[in-house]
């Protein structure tokens, strides 16, 4: 099984050269600490900034830059600042390469939900919906089963909807993921796991073929 | 015309209770500290808030909503508010979520005399509902109508006296958009300079959309996730 660390360093894996990205809240966060060597990326952060550098020191802490989880953060060089309708031009117009986001339930057709749950307190979808609605390629960063062991990948969508036929691929602490037009494409396995793992944990369609290799670091 | 007030008090002279009003922000980042302070003050009530955001429990609009004077909030993200939840929960509160980039693009047509405009943003969840959808290139789009907002308020870093703007980092976020789009615009900034001191070249927010400016007093600017790095 992959920690939350690893499902990060495996997403990593997918950065290219030159990449646009805007990594969500939690595990997708992660990713910007396994940045392959050689490769440059550009991180977007939807409140306003192109080029966000890691967390600041405590001198250079600064309360009017923040990222779009409201953490102090820092600017890389070459950094801008933009307002939120521009953030928003850059996301819908498909210019972020890659988005990364957490999930709480994902369909054998890519649709995902990840905004609210009926009962409980909702926050709000903050910039998910645009993000998803537009993205040229999500991924999806997740556990496989939520807490009470129950699937999250499934045929249909339990909860409230934040965008349809939008996930490309999962990473997950069992698997990769690709969601095709067949439905889940078993891709690769996490260490110490096998198919049938990954099938007991799928309510979804699991299309397996072939020889599925374990995921490499 | 002097569009110069002298504090916030004098500012947010004629909002009414029932009123609209937006307020810049993301998080507690580039809020309007000192004209919140005067709302709760004067005890304006039954607004309608277009906000990001919330505040917390006792900074930002979390203090509007402790003294009950937010009738209605239209923002995309309200956690982090324990008197928020209560008061959505009792029924006291009502609350339109939005997804964000909505949220902005509505202000922005607010302020540029376009009256509504299609977004993907949405497309197929239960915000769509009640919502026109055309499609365009093979592709579903939800209607999305511009704001309409009685008074604007934002927070600039610097600012002249003839009302012209320039923000600081991420405290930007909002605030342009919304600047455009108030009926009546107030800007408070940090800092109040004569016309001629900002480099044309570096203003974000032209003049002619804001009606009255002064400069802040006693900015805490807090933090909400203190995040820091161990490297030397």
């Amino acid at each position: 099984m992959l920690t939350k660390e690893q499902i990060a360093q495996r997403i990593a894996q997918e950065l290219q050269d030159g990449y646009y990205v805007n990594l969500g809240i939690g595990i997708p966060t992660l990713v910007a600490n396994y940045v392959p060597t050689g490769i440059n990326v550009t991180l977007q952060s939807e409140n306003g900034l192109l080029g966000m550098g890691p967390f600041p020191t405590e001198d250079e802490i600064d309360a009017d830059l923040i990222n779009a989880g409201k953490q102090t953060v820092t600017t890389e060089a070459g950094s801008v600042f933009f307002d939120s309708a521009t953030s928003f031009a850059m996301i819908r117009s498909g210019r972020v390469d890659l988005t990364v986001l957490g999930a709480m339930e994902v369909n054998d057709k890519g649709d995902i939900a990840n905004w609210k749950i009926p009962g409980k307190m909702v926050k709000g979808m903050g910039g998910a919906m645009d993000l998803v609605a537009s993205a040229k390629n999500i991924i999806v960063a997740m556990q496989h089963t939520n807490r009470s062991g129950d699937s999250k990948l499934l045929s249909s969508l339990t909860l409230p909807v934040t965008g349809l036929g939008c996930v490309k691929k999962i990473v997950t602490n069992l698997c990769v993921i690709d969601v095709t037009s067949s439905g889940f494409e078993l891709k690769e396995l996490a260490h110490g796991i096998s198919v049938e793992d990954v099938q007991n944990a799928t309510e979804g369609k699991l299309v397996v073929e072939g020889v599925i290799p374990e995921i490499q670091f | 015309m002097n569009k110069v007030v002298k504090n916030a008090d004098e500012a947010i002279y004629g909002i009414q209770d029932g009123m609209t009003i937006m307020l810049g922000g993301f998080g507690l980042c580039g809020i309007p500290e000192n004209s919140i302070s005067s709302i709760v003050k004067e005890g304006i009530k039954d607004l309608t808030c277009i906000s990001n955001n919330a505040g917390v429990d006792d900074f930002g609009i979390g203090l509007m909503l402790q003294a009950k004077l937010v009738k209605k909030m239209i923002s995309s993200y309200v956690g982090e508010n324990a008197e928020f939840e209560r008061q959505l929960l009792s029924g006291e509160l009502e609350v339109e979520l939005l997804p964000q980039g909505t949220l902005a693009e509505r202000c922005r047509a607010a302020g540029s005399g376009i009256p509504a405009f299609y977004t993907p943003a949405g497309y197929g969840t239960e915000i769509a509902e009640g919502k026109e959808i055309r499609e365009f290139e093979g592709k579903q789009f939800i209607m999305e109508k511009a704001f309409e907002s009685d008074f604007a308020i934002v927070k600039a870093w610097k600012g002249d006296t003839d009302g012209n703007l320039i923000f600081k980092s991420t405290a930007r976020n909002f605030n342009p958009m919304m600047a455009m789009a108030g009926k009546i615009t107030i800007a408070e900034v940090e800092e109040l300079v004569e016309p001629g001191e900002l480099d044309p070249n570096f203003i974000h927010t032209p003049s002619i959309f804001v009606n009255r400016i002064f400069q802040g007093v006693d900015y805490e600017k807090r933090i909400e996730q203190r995040t820091i790095s161990n490297k030397q």
